[in-house]
């Protein structure tokens, strides 16, 4: 495999990733508990769909289709996102953990890609790193008020935590690729990544009096990367591309 | 909680309805408490005076600097934000708004006559330094 594919492979799951996450915090708009919550939602959901279409135009300079043509014209095997990211919003306390768990992954990905030897990535990770690290901020913030909040708030934060766990280190499948993305300096790889964000996560949920799941029992479920899904990503992108469908060459 | 109304909210959005939120009346309302208020203050770049913007509502420090972003650092720069509880603020009666009745008549305390710009050029020209008594 070549660097381009590797990187285009790269690429891919980024943007899936962001465009679905940010799609699905976007439902929450007008839903949020309380006034300022859903401004916050909808801003970061923005903020997502927003650098998804900074990669998606990565790629286009690398040879791939135009934004909006990838974004809302494939079907559901030809997406790269993790399967965390394409359930259903479910109650606020899953909404809040998934935003908890992506958003710092991210934010370690980001991190580590402003050093990318691919230079137009680095510089796109740059100009987002400090926008993902308030996204980090906002979930640290409400996971502690929640997991030593009351009892309901604590048992709701802890049950979704160890419901979703597998899902969530489902983040970290290796693509095809993954030792050239290291040795060329484009990436650290998601074996890199996922020790790093579990320095970073535990202590966190630690603090917030909430327990990760015991170490042998982790089975992560990958699939997401290589187009495998779950039932929910149809019926979104089905929703998502609804009115873009109705005349895809309508100038917006 | 059984609900005497289990009527849902149908809305033509089908993100609304697939939520099922129940239309229930406004005395579901009754108990929740209102979160204090947070005055907030915005500085635009460093070095610049934090100015009063308005207020968060929330339930402690940290959520409230979280929403004073969300609130009033969305548009525009923004290099710092206060936030400070209301409960804080201690503040003049405004029946006793008469105290500042005379102040716009007291002219000979404004600085109109002082041409600091025009000292400054003058002392730059002459070429002085700091520690040179003017």
């Amino acid at each position: 495999m070549n660097n381009i594919t590797a990187l285009k492979e790269l690429l891919y799951k980024i943007a899936d990733d962001q465009l679905i996450i940010g799609h699905r915090n976007s439902e929450w708009t007008g839903l949020g508990p309380i006034l300022e919550e859903d401004i916050a939602f909808s801003s970061m959901a923005q903020d997502k769909i927003g650098q998804s279409e900074h990669i998606y135009n990565l790629l286009h300079q690398l040879g791939e289709a135009e934004p909006d043509t990838v974004a809302f014209t494939r079907n559901a095997e030809q997406f790269h996102n993790s399967q965390l990211t394409e359930l259903p919003i479910g109650e606020y306390d899953f909404s809040l953990l998934r935003h908890f768990l992506f958003d710092f992954a991210e934010y370690l990905r980001f991190g580590n890609l402003r050093e990318s030897s691919y230079q137009p990535l680095a510089q796109v990770a740059k100009k987002f790193y400090g926008e993902i690290k308030y996204h980090t901020m906002h979930a640290n913030t409400w996971i502690y008020q929640l997991g030593t909040g009351t009892q309901e708030s604590h048992d709701r934060m802890q049950n979704v935590l160890d419901k979703y766990w597998n899902t969530a280190l489902g983040m970290f499948e290796e693509g095809p690729a993954e030792e050239l993305i290291i040795s060329e300096g484009i990436f650290m790889g998601e074996k890199a990544l996922r020790e790093k964000w579990l320095e970073v996560v535990v202590p966190l949920l630690e603090k917030s009096s909430l327990k990760v799941p015991e170490r042998d029992t982790w089975e992560p479920i990958f699939g997401g990367r290589t187009g495998k899904h779950t039932e929910h990503l149809q019926p979104l992108l089905s929703e998502m591309t609804e009115v873009y469908a109705i005349d895809p060459s309508a100038d917006w | 909680m059984a609900a005497e109304n289990n009527k849902t909210v149908d809305s033509l959005d089908p993100r609304i309805s697939r939520v099922k939120i129940s239309s229930g009346d406004s005395s579901d309302m009754d108990n929740l408490v209102h979160f204090q208020t947070y005055e907030v203050f915005h500085q635009k770049k460093r070095g610049a005076q934090h100015q009063h913007v308005g207020i968060v509502h929330a339930p402690n420090p940290d959520m409230a600097l979280l929403y004073a972003k969300e609130q009033y650092a969305r548009r525009e720069q923004t290099a710092n934000l206060w936030v400070a509880p209301s409960s804080c603020i201690s503040a003049t009666e405004y029946a006793d708004d008469d105290i500042f009745s005379t102040t716009p008549d007291k002219l000979y305390r404004n600085p109109a006559t002082y041409k600091v710009m025009d000292r400054i050029n003058a002392f730059k020209e002459r070429g002085m330094k700091s520690t040179d008594e003017v």
